[in-house]
C-alpha cells in the first residue's frame, strides 16, 4: 500500500469552500435567527401582557376578598376564594397521586424488574400521560358525581387532578431510582439488611431530591389545569373551605369565569387572575430547580 | 384506563340512545332541544385546529432548538433553555386570556389580508372575515405547544453524540452541513415524538380554544370564517347548561377525544421505536 504514490501534486492548503456551500450555511444561520425571533415575540408579549394588566387590580383587597355579591360589571371583588380553592384542591391531588404514584415507581424499579405486569404499568403509565385534561375530568364526573351521585366538591377535582398527576409522578421517580447505582443496593444487601430496610434507608434517600423535583414540577402542571375543575368543581363566587362539600373555586377556573364576561372591571380580574396563578407555578417551578441545583452531584456536596 | 372508557360508555349510552340523528353524521349539537348531534363537526375541528398549529409551531420550536442548541453563545444557551422551559409551564388558561383579549382584535387585519389577497386559495376564502376563527384558535394552540416541542428537542439535540459532529466537521463540513448530516438524523425520532407530544395537548387543550371558538357547526376548510369548535372547547362551553341527555352526549365526545389521542400516542410511540431500530440510535 505505501508503495502507491498519487502521481498528481495536492495543492497545498485547504481549498475555500464553495458559494454554494457558503450560502446555503448563511441561509440557514439566517432561518434559525429568525424562527428564534418569531417564537420569542408571541411567548414575550403574552408574558409582558399579563405583567402590565394584571398589576393594575393585583393588590390586597383581590387576595383577600370573595367574589360574593359583585357583580360583573362592579369593580372591586377579589380571588381569595378562587386562590383557597386552588391550594385545597392542588394539596389533596398530591396527597392521594404522590405516595401512590412513588409506590409504583418503587415496585417498577425493584420488585417489577421488566416482569409481565411492570411492562404493563409501564404502559399505561405512558399512554396516561397523553389523556387529555378534560377526558380525566369527564371520568370523574362520570364516576363519583354521576354513578356514585356525589356533589360537585373541590376533593372531586383533587381525584381528576390526581389521575393527571399520578402519570408524571411515576415517570419522574422511576428515572432517578433507576439512577441509583446498583452498588449501593448490593453493599447493603451483603450487610444483610432486608429489601424494604435497603429501599427505605438507601435508595430513597439517595435519588430523594431527583424525586422531590419531579414532584414540584408535577405539582406545577397540575395547578394551572382549568378543564377538569370545570367539570368536577363548579363554580361558585363565595368563600368555601370545605374541600368535601359544596362547589369550590379554582385560579384557572377563576381566570376563565371572568374572561368570558365583557366587561373591562371582569377582565382586569382576569388579568390580576393570571398574574397570581403565573406567579404561584412559577415559584414551585423555581423551587423545584434550587432544590435540583442545591443538591445536584456537580456541586459535590 | 380501562375504568375510564367503561364509565364514559355507561355514561354515553343513554344520551346516544336518545340521539335523534346520527352520532357519526349529524352536523348539528343540539342534545338539549332537539335531540339530534353528531361528533362529526367538531371531531373534524379539533383536527384541523390541532394540524394547523403544529404545521405553525414545528419547524419554529425545531429553529428555537437549534438555536439554542447549536447556534447560541454558550453562556446564553443555558439561560434561554430556562426560559423555554418556564414558558411551557405557562398554565393554558393565561393563553387562552391573551387570545382572546389581544389576538383576536390583532388577527382581524392579517385575515382580511390573507382574503384579499389569497382568497383563491378554497383554505383562505370565505364571505365573512372574523378575527374569532378557526385560525386564530390554532395561533394560539401553537404558540401554547411551542415552548413543550422546543423544550424536548433541545434536549435531544443535546443528546447528539459529540463524535458525530466533530467527525462532520473534520470532514470539511459547514456549520448547516452538521445540522444536516449529524444533529437532525438522531434527533429526528425525538423531534417526532416531541410533534406527537405537541398535537395531543393540542386536540386536548380546553381552555384556551374555548374562549376563541366561534361555537358554531359546520364542516368548511374555510379557516378564516367564524365557524369551527371542537370536542374540548364544546363540553367546557356547553356543559354548564346541559340537560341529562345533554351531558351524556358530552361525555360521549369525550369519549371520541379519549380515542383519537390514544391513537395519536400510540403512533408517535410506535413511530419512535421503529426509528430506534433503524439508526442504531439508541446506542
Amino acid at each position: 500500500m505505501t508503495a502507491i504514490q498519487h502521481p498528481r501534486v495536492q495543492r497545498p492548503g485547504i481549498r475555500r469552500i464553495s458559494a454554494g456551500r457558503r450560502f446555503k450555511d448563511r441561509f440557514v444561520q439566517a432561518l434559525v435567527y429568525l424562527s428564534f425571533a418569531i417564537a420569542v415575540v408571541p411567548l414575550v408579549a403574552v408574558l409582558w401582557m399579563v405583567i402590565s394588566n394584571g398589576l393594575a387590580r393585583f393588590d390586597m383587597e383581590f387576595l383577600t376578598h370573595s367574589m360574593r355579591n359583585i357583580g360583573a360589571r362592579e369593580i372591586g371583588g377579589g380571588a381569595y376564594h378562587a386562590i383557597l380553592g386552588t391550594l385545597e384542591q392542588v394539596l389533596l391531588a398530591s396527597l392521594i397521586s404522590i405516595p401512590v404514584g412513588l409506590l409504583t415507581a418503587i415496585y417498577l424499579v425493584e420488585y417489577g424488574r421488566g416482569g409481565r405486569l411492570s411492562r404493563a404499568i409501564s404502559f399505561f403509565v405512558d399512554v396516561m400521560t397523553g389523556i387529555p385534561s378534560v377526558v380525566s375530568g369527564l371520568f370523574i364526573l362520570a364516576f363519583w358525581i354521576l354513578a356514585l351521585g356525589m356533589p360537585f366538591s373541590g376533593f372531586a377535582g383533587a381525584l381528576a387532578l390526581s389521575i393527571l398527576m399520578m402519570p408524571t409522578v411515576v415517570r419522574s421517580a422511576e428515572e432517578m431510582l433507576l439512577l441509583v447505582p446498583n452498588d449501593l443496593r448490593e453493599a447493603s444487601y451483603a450487610l444483610g439488611v432486608p429489601k424494604w430496610r435497603t429501599i427505605v434507608k438507601v435508595v430513597l434517600p439517595t435519588a430523594f431530591t431527583g424525586i422531590v423535583t419531579g414532584v414540584m414540577l408535577a405539582i406545577a402542571r397540575v395547578t394551572g389545569e382549568t378543564a377538569p375543575l370545570l367539570l368536577t368543581v363548579f363554580f361558585t363566587d363565595s368563600i368555601n373551605s370545605d374541600p368535601l362539600n359544596g362547589p369550590q373555586m379554582g385560579l384557572p377556573l377563576y381566570v376563565f369565569d371572568q374572561a368570558g364576561r365583557p366587561t373591562d372591571a371582569a377582565i382586569d380580574r382576569a388579568w390580576a387572575g393570571a398574574l397570581t396563578l403565573i406567579l404561584i407555578v412559577m415559584l414551585l417551578n423555581l423551587v423545584a430547580r434550587l432544590i435540583g441545583w442545591w443538591r445536584s452531584p456537580s456541586r459535590g456536596r | 384506563m380501562a375504568a375510564i372508557a367503561v364509565f364514559l360508555v355507561v355514561e354515553a349510552v343513554p344520551a346516544l340512545q336518545a340521539n335523534k340523528g346520527s352520532f357519526f353524521t349529524t352536523l348539528t349539537w343540539e342534545p338539549n332541544g332537539t335531540q339530534s348531534f353528531g361528533i362529526a363537526a367538531l371531531a373534524f375541528g379539533t383536527l384541523v385546529s390541532a394540524v394547523l398549529a403544529l404545521v405553525m409551531a414545528v419547524p419554529v420550536a425545531v429553529g428555537v432548538a437549534l438555536f439554542i442548541s447549536h447556534y447560541a453563545p454558550r453562556r446564553m444557551a443555558g439561560v434561554l433553555g430556562y426560559v423555554i422551559d418556564l414558558l411551557a409551564a405557562v398554565p393554558s388558561v393565561v393563553y387562552g386570556l391573551w387570545g382572546i383579549v389581544f389576538l383576536v382584535p390583532f388577527m382581524q387585519g392579517p385575515s382580511e389580508f390573507l382574503n384579499t389577497y389569497l382568497g383563491f386559495i378554497p383554505l383562505f376564502g370565505g364571505d365573512v372575515v372574523a378575527g374569532r376563527s378557526m385560525l386564530t384558535a390554532s395561533v394560539v394552540l401553537a404558540v401554547m405547544i411551542l415552548p413543550i416541542i422546543a423544550a424536548i428537542s433541545r434536549e435531544v439535540f443535546l443528546q447528539v453524540p459529540r463524535m458525530h459532529e466533530e467527525a462532520a466537521l473534520a470532514l470539511g463540513a459547514t456549520r448547516w452541513e452538521v445540522i444536516r448530516t449529524a444533529v437532525l438524523p438522531f434527533g429526528r425520532p425525538g423531534v417526532i415524538s416531541a410533534s406527537m407530544l405537541g398535537l395531543g395537548r393540542a386536540m386536548g387543550e380546553t381552555i384556551a380554544v374555548a374562549l376563541i371558538f366561534p361555537a358554531t357547526f359546520g364542516i368548511s376548510l374555510e379557516i378564516l370564517t367564524p365557524q369551527g369548535n371542537s370536542i374540548a372547547a364544546n363540553i367546557a362551553n356547553g356543559f354548564g347548561e346541559a340537560t341529562p341527555i345533554g351531558r351524556g352526549a358530552l361525555i360521549a365526545s369525550g369519549l371520541v377525544l379519549f380515542i383519537i389521542t390514544l391513537l395519536v400516542n400510540t403512533a408517535a410511540r410506535m413511530i419512535v421505536a421503529r426509528r430506534k431500530e433503524f439508526s442504531g440510535a439508541a446506542a
